[in-house]
């Protein structure tokens, strides 16, 4: 069984957002989480490069452009998850997840 | 051409997996710099050679410093690099909920058709190409991203600045 080169760039993106699901489920330090979630959507990003450049229509460039917007939305969503975690610091002065737990039932 | 990809897709995914197990919160960051630019260069590899540099630019650049300063301003001392170990059910469970997916994704992977290109050229899309698609079809999305950028990084400077009760403690 021979791998055509797109499902060798899907197996790619699968490893690495799996990478950063386990990342981000198992470590209890809110930065290295928000880290795997920055992995998780570079590995979105993967999967669209990989269908513009294999797949059936790579005519349009619809895909390079929804990655354009892709990378300027998680770089907004670093900079205000970032912020959050140094609020929380100041907060509780550590910024475990298990201590952020104030709205509790 | 594939040694090359296999070069690129061991080093980044090697280099993820190692940050996101190291107990050294600096070193997972400066780690994840070198998966940020093993992405550029699949980037680069595949042809999309815009997207590659702006990958290198936003993530290598700017996420990787704004990371490594949040490191740095929630330290109190220099021990607290080393968090302490997670607890061991909450590893496993994230580990067979991670392979689990990861079966499942490279079992949907291998076994569908995927329909690829017939012509066996590269795709290539230039800059002027790229230009004309931002300013033509998706000059509404140009937009409403501006505005996006402009929103979240005024309310990440005031959600992270000090505020003025705090400030005003301290001074008097």
């Amino acid at each position: 069984m021979s791998l055509s080169p797109l499902q060798l760039c899907l197996l790619f993106s699968s490893a690495l957002f799996c990478v950063g699901l386990i990342g981000a489920l198992s470590r209890s330090n809110s930065i290295l989480v928000l880290l795997g979630i920055e992995l998780m959507l570079n590995a979105a990003n993967i999967n669209f490069i990989a269908f513009w450049r294999f797949g059936p229509a790579p005519a349009a460039g619809t895909g390079v452009v929804f990655v354009l917007f892709s990378i300027a939305v998680a770089a907004a969503e670093a900079a205000v998850g970032l912020a959050l975690v140094i609020a929380v610091y100041r907060h509780q002065k550590n910024i475990r997840l298990q201590e952020a737990n104030r709205l509790k039932g | 051409m594939t040694l090359a990809f296999l070069a690129i897709a061991f080093v980044t995914v090697a280099t993820a997996a190692v940050a996101m197990s190291l107990r050294n919160l600096i070193h997972s960051a400066l780690l994840l710099v070198f998966n940020w630019a093993g992405i550029a260069a699949f980037y680069l590899w595949a042809g999309a050679e815009f997207v590659g540099f702006s990958q290198l630019m936003v993530y290598v650049g700017a996420v990787s410093m704004v990371v490594l300063f949040a490191v740095l301003l929630t330290q109190h001392s220099p021990e607290s690099f080393r968090e302490q170990p997670d607890s061991i059910g909450r590893v496993v469970g994230a580990l067979l909920v991670g392979g689990g997916v990861l079966g499942v994704l490279f079992g949907a992977v291998l076994s569908s058709k995927l329909a690829t290109s017939a012509a066996a050229v590269a795709p290539t899309i230039s800059v002027k190409e790229l230009g004309n698609l931002l300013m033509g079809p998706h000059v509404a999305a140009v937009l409403i991203v501006g505005v996006i950028l402009t929103v979240t990084l005024i309310g990440a400077v005031i959600i992270a600045s000090t505020d003025r009760a705090d400030t005003g403690k301290d001074e008097s």
